[in-house]
């Protein structure tokens, strides 16, 4: 049985300060990284000996417009089938500079998830086979999960807050 | 014997020169979007080189809704509406996911009565999903009768999930913290029957099929993948199973009290698509022994959680209890705070992992929410899987893939 503690200070010992904001919600690692340093990371947990995370359970993408310099994040959770152990990694990236290198190349899985991320955040996966729109239309010129897109009419007075004593 | 003189053709050959010139050329082929083989809106687009395919393009996207973004507006209880609405062969176990996951985020108790009953109807789910793959992909090799018999016993199925929620297909089952109702004796009623009547016909489906020559040869070795693959492409479910890795959240992760019941995971050995159809086979078995265990030994006590803030009080107190009435209104009107935090958290659904995760900015609706549909994810490896192969194989496959175009499109 795999613990929190272990696989964070084996990833502290490889990677050092590239590796930060450790958290466990729910009982589940939760762990910050660079841009730089997140491919070599999935390898390295993929390829090593003992922890064997070789599942890439989920990859999205999320918007914080009021975090200036870590705009988007994307989110890895991994699985270790063999010790059933979870982690979460994020990578945060900027406004402007939404750019990070595919997965593509240690999970074929990211593939589909990572155009979805795209289509829907448009964070560049550099290096990704075929980074095309997957569930919206091609002819689209927004990314409509962003947060400056509301999802229902604004201009429509019978919905303020006010009136629900928000 | 007399001999035989072979006539001579009175048109000869037309002269070499006049023939077409033979040229290596492939076809493209649409199967989908509305070609019947694929059983939801869903394209692949064929390179076939006489019979045999050589490349594959997928387009999805065809019924897109947008769940994510709608779900960042709706207060939590109104997302079960829309968790329906993504595998729709097996409703209940994505609204009851939804449910545990909101659960396990708001640290909900919930009585060991309704997770026995959840644990019911996600198993009466479990079966209505695999009855469909198997019995639709009997229909794709040309066999109806086997899809016929089935259907019938998924009819009482439904009837059951009408029965405990009032609706067959879009369920919206359960509520945060336990169900709607409890079992009502017609409804017990019914599971008995039904845990009765099932077996003999799937009995005889399987006899139909499990060593039909004809099936066999149009199945093994057909689609195969291995384990490793099927990993790296994000395979869950039966359709990893049948590739011989043991991976299932029930066991794994055990919730809703499954710990409490006695079943095997079957596994398969080379991926194919006929291990894949015979662990869907037995796994309908196994769903049918926990039914029957989780019958016998249901616990007595209420079906909801003592969460006054979360669970809508009985209609006679929101009459007669201020307390009650507040607490409805503010139910009702989407009015109840989350804490802030995130969660990921998955359920066995019919397909495979089912995850939800959820971000909490501490409001009133999740302030991020994605879904890991199984399907989406193992969609992916279809164009390794049928290489090669020919067109009536990529139907046997697709079918036996159980792609849900719901749950691909979100």
């Amino acid at each position: 049985m795999l613990t929190n503690q272990e696989v964070a200070e084996e990833l502290l010992r490889e990677f050092g300060e590239e590796v930060y904001g450790f958290e466990e919600p729910f009982g589940m690692l939760t762990l910050t990284t660079t841009r730089e340093q997140i491919i070599p990371m999935l390898k390295f947990l993929f390829d090593h000996k003992k922890f064997k995370a070789n599942f890439l359970t989920d990859l999205t993408g999320v918007h914080y417009p009021d975090t200036p310099g870590l705009e988007y994040a994307v989110v890895y959770h991994l699985h270790s089938l063999i010790h059933n152990f979870r982690l979460r990694i994020k990578v945060f990236l900027a406004e402007g500079d939404e750019r990070i290198p595919t997965a593509t190349s240690v999970y074929e899985s990211a593939n589909w998830m990572e155009r979805e991320t795209y289509d829907f955040f448009g964070i560049q996966f550099e290096g990704h086979p075929n980074l095309i729109r997957i569930l919206n239309i091609e002819e689209m010129d927004y990314f409509p999960m962003r947060r400056q897109y509301p999802l229902e009419d604004t201009t429509r007075e019978d919905k303020t807050d006010a009136l629900f004593g928000r | 014997m007399a001999e035989t003189q072979l006539l001579v053709p009175n048109v000869s050959p037309p002269a070499r020169a006049d023939q077409p010139e033979l040229v290596g050329e492939l076809t493209t082929l649409n199967l989908g979007p509305t070609h019947p083989a694929t059983h939801g809106v869903f394209q692949n687009i064929l390179q076939m080189d006489g019979e045999k395919i050589v490349s594959t393009e997928q387009t999805i996207g065809y019924i897109h809704r947008a769940f994510e973004k709608i779900a960042e507006r709706r207060p939590y209880y109104q997302i079960t509406t829309l968790t329906d609405r993504m595998n729709y062969c097996s409703s209940p176990i994505n609204n009851l996911g939804w449910h545990l996951t909101m659960e396990k985020f708001l640290q909900v108790e919930v009585p060991k009565r309704a997770q026995y009953i959840r644990v019911i109807m996600m198993e009466l789910a479990r079966i209505s999903d695999h009855l469909i793959c198997n019995g639709i992909l009997g229909v794709d090799t040309g066999a109806f009768t086997g899809f016929l018999y089935l259907f019938e016993k998924r009819e009482e199925i439904y009837e059951i999930y009408e029965e405990v929620c009032g609706a067959r297909l879009t369920t919206n089952m359960g509520r945060l913290g336990g169900m709607e109702r409890d079992l009502s004796p017609v409804a017990i009623q019914k599971l008995r029957d039904f845990i009765k009547s099932f077996p003999p016909v799937m009995r005889e489906f399987e006899l139909l099929f499990n060593r039909n020559r004809i099936f066999m040869d149009r199945v093994i070795d057909v689609g195969g993948i291995s384990a490793e693959r099927a990993l790296n492409y994000g395979f869950t479910g039966p359709n990893l199973r049948a590739a011989g890795v043991d991976y299932d959240l029930r066991v794994m992760n055990p919730y809703s009290s499954y710990e409490d019941f006695d079943f095997i995971i079957p596994v398969g050995q080379s991926g194919d698509t006929y291990d894949r159809f015979m662990v869907r086979n037995a796994e309908i078995w196994e769903s049918l022994k926990i039914i029957e265990q989780a019958l016998e030994n249901l616990p007595i006590g209420p079906y909801y959680a003592d969460a006054p803030e979360y669970y809508l009080p009985p209609k006679e107190d929101v009459y007669t209890s201020m307390e009650a009435l507040i607490y409805h209104f503010k139910i009702v009107m989407g009015e109840i705070d989350a804490p802030i935090g995130e969660i990921y958290n998955a359920v066995e659904g019919g397909n495979g992992e089912l995850g939800f995760y959820m971000i909490s900015d501490g409001g009133r609706t999740p302030y991020r929410l994605h879904f890991r549909r199984p399907c989406f994810i193992y969609y992916q490896a279809f164009p390794e899987m049928v290489k090669d192969h020919t067109l009536s194989d990529a139907i046997v496959i697709m079918s036996s893939m159980n792609v849900i175009a719901g749950e691909l499109d979100s």
